[in-house]
């Protein structure tokens, strides 16, 4: 791959490179729609991005212009009103270029145009200066600014880390190293395309290697279009991977008693095999036999129903995902590896290699990429990938890049044979009245196996005991009431069952059961609504926001350390389109 | 030219007048609500109109075609299709064949050219697909286009039945109270994609609906019914002020009192 970047170092010369390798013969993209695969060619990706950047340029788009942005590019209608309803703030854009014209018809701004048009402009900017998309893409450099990627702002507000070529791209060849990518290779993009983890997949990863990109019709089809394409390389945040094992968890459920038994059988089947695995021992030829039985019953069969049959790659990485989750896949035979890396390090600075998975670690560090640990025990990196810094902030770039190592704000350590485990973010490690150490993160990750459990957040700093305020799973508890004939209206009043908080009371004791006994939950509360994004208590990438749900639950939080059994609510829920509705609950505290 | 015309059209079961004398005109383009009272007619004038019955005096016009007497099969033909207060879709049938359904009566080739699925049959069968799709693409439906609709909820098997109706390419579209039994977002939902099948795809619509909120929102004409009578029409506002109208509901439905008032 390192070879490739030599003459072609940027994203519009790898473009124009598999075009002309290409051309019509490969697919590039695929998005559904209209209930099929709709096919972009390498030629036709590159046909769009000529001419629609040519149209930019006609309109007034220069190089260097960036930031304070003056062209937006919005999907739909809703996109679009977004911007509109803070079009005065923004006093720099120029132009809102949308691509779905649906509903569009009522508006009559002139700053509003359809991405077609502006191709149409590009062609007619071609006319006039032909050559001139070629002399454009010859102009970029390996060392130019491609992409200012706002991290999630899991600690903060999000901040703009400004990547070069060169970031991106030498990030992409060294991963590939130790966890190779070929042009045949499917991968199915479905998590917003803001995100490092994206960009790092469909432009560097794609561009370089040239395998194709799926786009879902809908979100709520994700799982199904996997399971058509059924990618072989898979990256994804933990909420994904968590989410696909409480779907088996309540489909097995549901199943007849003999897949039930099946189901039942072969799991220990498999985390014994994976167990073997992970600790390099040989394997008995009793278990091999088992584990070829299991896979040929129930495991094959499962991997289908989640479109995971043909991964031959599959990566978890941007937080941390609990460990038993990852067994649940290496046991069904995906490769599942724990990736570590932000957006500071253009995506991946560290990877399971083939073989050698652990589950408490995140792996070695990938090829050109140093790691070592501060004297607090912060993770520090250097690297080709590591970013220019953070756009117009040079306070953060300063404290971020101090002595030219990348600072994480991740705490960590190196295991005896070189993998590095990442504790928790360094100010997230909290402290008991009495001194212990625990990292919430932990404890959550296993709250969160549970398939009742959507989300949770534990307490604890400068407190005596450790409490939790919980979000039940709402179809799961849903069908779980069901099945016991317990009528329910809400998600508020579903939570607010006292047998609903029995069902988490067990839950939570099996996980206490596997704690260390000074760090157990000793006492939990079943919120009355989900953590949502729209409000701010999760990142896009579905990471809590401690610091905002400290303060928004402010009041719960007290109450339960105060040793109140009821807290009242009196809330303001606010939807989507603006509306606001006034919500009044009683939640009980559960001790343990 | 109106596209519908309603002329002074008479029917009764029996000794009782379910419609006494009611003359309505749609124009082109236009969203037509009735309302009224429960029993007022508003269901049997759409049963008139697709010629379900056939009214003893007075007579419907299409297009200045008369409807009266016609099969309703033939109704459909000609451009109009309804959605009904009861939701009437085949229960084990997914989405997509409910829809497809929809297109039936464009189909030409027969059970054997079908059957095989050669030449004019498939390129039949392809091009409705397309139109089917592009159905599901306007409804956003496309994550339950393969479900039984009998395991759906109640808002969204209303969406799939309206889907059903727009399928048969209708250039009048009668809805029977679109917007019963929603929760408000659904209803939100159903008024903005109304509002969409009227202006992008010019779609003339009339509908039955009790959510006065709604009907005078998306509506650009509203005719009032009141025990087989046509009390009032006019714009939503002209009719909201009506005396008559007010008089009428007064002791039967405060709501619609208050409401008025309201606005």
């Amino acid at each position: 791959m390192k070879e490739i970047l030599k003459t072609h170092d940027t994203f519009p010369k790898l473009l124009v490179r598999n075009a002309e390798t290409f051309g019509d013969r490969k697919v590039a993209m695929r998005e559904k729609e209209f209930g099929i695969w709709q096919e972009y060619s390498w030629k036709e990706y590159h046909d769009h991005v000529k001419y629609f950047s040519l149209g930019m340029v006609s309109l007034g788009l220069a190089a260097g212009d960036h930031s304070d942005a003056s062209f937006v590019l919005a999907e739909d209608q809703e996109q679009v009103d977004k911007i509109l309803d803070m079009k005065e703030q923004l006093p720099k854009v120029r132009y809102i270029i949308y691509s779905d014209p649906r509903g569009m018809r009522g508006y009559k701004q002139p700053f509003l145009l359809d991405f077609k048009e502006v191709e149409n402009f590009g062609r007619e900017l071609e006319q006039r200066d032909p050559g001139l998309f070629e002399k454009n893409v010859a102009r970029t450099n390996y060392e130019d600014l491609a992409f200012i990627c706002y991290t999630s702002g899991t600690t903060g507000f999000p901040k703009g880390a400004m990547l070069a070529f060169r970031n991106f791209l030498s990030m992409a060849a060294n991963l590939m190293e130790v966890d190779n990518k070929f042009g045949k290779d499917e991968f199915v993009s479905f998590l917003p395309l803001a995100w490092i983890g994206e960009q790092m997949m469909c432009l560097s990863s794609a561009l370089l290697t040239g395998f194709t990109v799926n786009f879902p019709e809908k979100p709520e089809t994700v799982q199904e279009n996997i399971r058509e394409i059924g990618p072989s390389i898979m990256f994804s945040p933990p909420r994904i991977w968590e989410n696909m094992t409480s779907t088996v968890q309540v489909k097995v459920m549901d199943a007849s008693a003999l897949k039930r038994r099946m189901y039942n059988w072969a799991l220990p089947v498999g985390y014994a095999y994976s167990d073997a695995v992970f600790r390099k021992e040989a394997i008995p030829p009793l278990l091999r036999l088992k584990q070829k039985l299991a896979y040929a019953l129930v495991f094959r069969a499962l991997k289908d129903r989640l479109g995971l049959l043909r991964i031959r790659s599959a990566s978890t990485g941007g937080a941390a995902l609990g460990p038993d989750v990852f067994k649940f896949f290496n046991a069904m035979g995906v490769n599942l590896k724990q990736i570590y890396g932000q957006t500071e390090i253009s995506g991946i600075s560290c990877i399971h290699r083939e073989g050698d998975i652990n589950f408490d670690s995140v792996g070695k560090p990938i090829p050109e990429t140093e790691i070592r640990l501060s004297d607090s025990g912060e993770i520090l990196s250097r690297s080709p990938s590591v970013f220019l810094g953070y756009y117009k902030n040079p306070e953060e770039t300063e404290k971020t890049l101090s002595d030219g190592w990348l600072h994480s704000g991740d705490a960590g350590y190196f295991t005896k044979d070189g993998h590095l485990v990442v504790i928790d973010r360094v100010k997230d490690v909290m402290h008991l009245n009495d001194g212990t150490r625990f990292s919430p993160q932990f404890i959550e990750n296993k709250l969160k196996f549970s398939p009742y459990i959507k989300e949770c957040v534990c307490l604890g700093n400068q407190r005596d005991f450790i409490a939790s305020m919980i979000c039940i799973d709402y179809p799961n508890v849903g069908k779980w009431a069901e099945s016991r004939r317990l009528s329910y209206t809400t998600y508020t009043d579903l939570a607010a069952k006292p047998e609903v908080l029995e069902l988490l009371a067990k839950e939570v004791e099996k996980v206490n059961a596997t704690l260390p006994e000074t760090t157990r939950v000793r006492k939990f509360v079943p919120l009355y609504k989900e953590l949502d994004a729209d409000d701010d208590e999760l990142t896009r990438t579905r990471k809590v926001r401690r610091a905002f749900v400290g303060e928004r639950y402010k009041h719960v939080i007290e109450g339960m350390y105060a040793g109140e059994e009821a807290i009242p609510i009196d809330a303001t829920i606010k939807y989507q389109d603006g509306k606001t509705s006034r919500l009044r609950t009683t939640l009980t505290v559960r001790n343990l | 030219m109106p596209l519908l015309r309603i002329d002074d059209i008479h029917l009764s079961f029996g000794g009782v007048k379910a419609i006494n004398g009611v003359s309505i005109n749609v124009e082109r383009g236009s969203i037509h609500a009735i309302i009224g009272p429960n029993g007022a007619g508003k269901t049997s004038i759409f049963n008139c109109i697709s010629s379900v019955y056939k009214p003893q005096r007075g007579a419907v016009y299409f297009e200045d075609r008369k409807l009266t007497g016609m099969k309703p099969d033939h109704v459909t033909h000609l451009g109009i299709a309804r959605t009904f207060q009861n939701i009437a879709l085949f229960h084990h049938m997914t989405v997509l064949d409910n829809l497809m359904l929809g297109r039936h009566q464009f189909l030409k080739r027969g059970i054997l050219a079908g059957g095989i699925f050669l030449g004019p049959a498939r390129t039949e069968e392809i091009e409705n697909r397309k139109m089917v799709e592009d159905i599901i693409d306007f409804l956003e439906i496309e994550n339950i286009r393969k479900k039984p609709v009998g395991t759906l909820a109640y808002g969204l098997r209303k969406r799939v039945e309206l889907g059903r109706a727009l399928a048969l390419k209708p250039k009048l579209l009668l809805l029977d109270e679109p917007m019963a039994g929603m929760n408000l977002e659904e209803k939100e939902d159903m008024a903005r994609f109304i509002l969409d099948i009227n202006e992008e795809w010019g779609v003339t619509i009339l509908l039955i609906e009790h959510d006065l909120g709604v009907v005078m929102d998306i509506s650009h004409r509203v005719s009032v019914l009141d025990f087989g009578v046509k009390i009032s029409e006019g714009e939503p506002a002209e009719v909201a002020n009506d005396p008559r109208v007010i008089k009428a509901y007064i002791g039967e439905e405060d709501d619609f009192l208050r409401e008025m008032e309201a606005r």
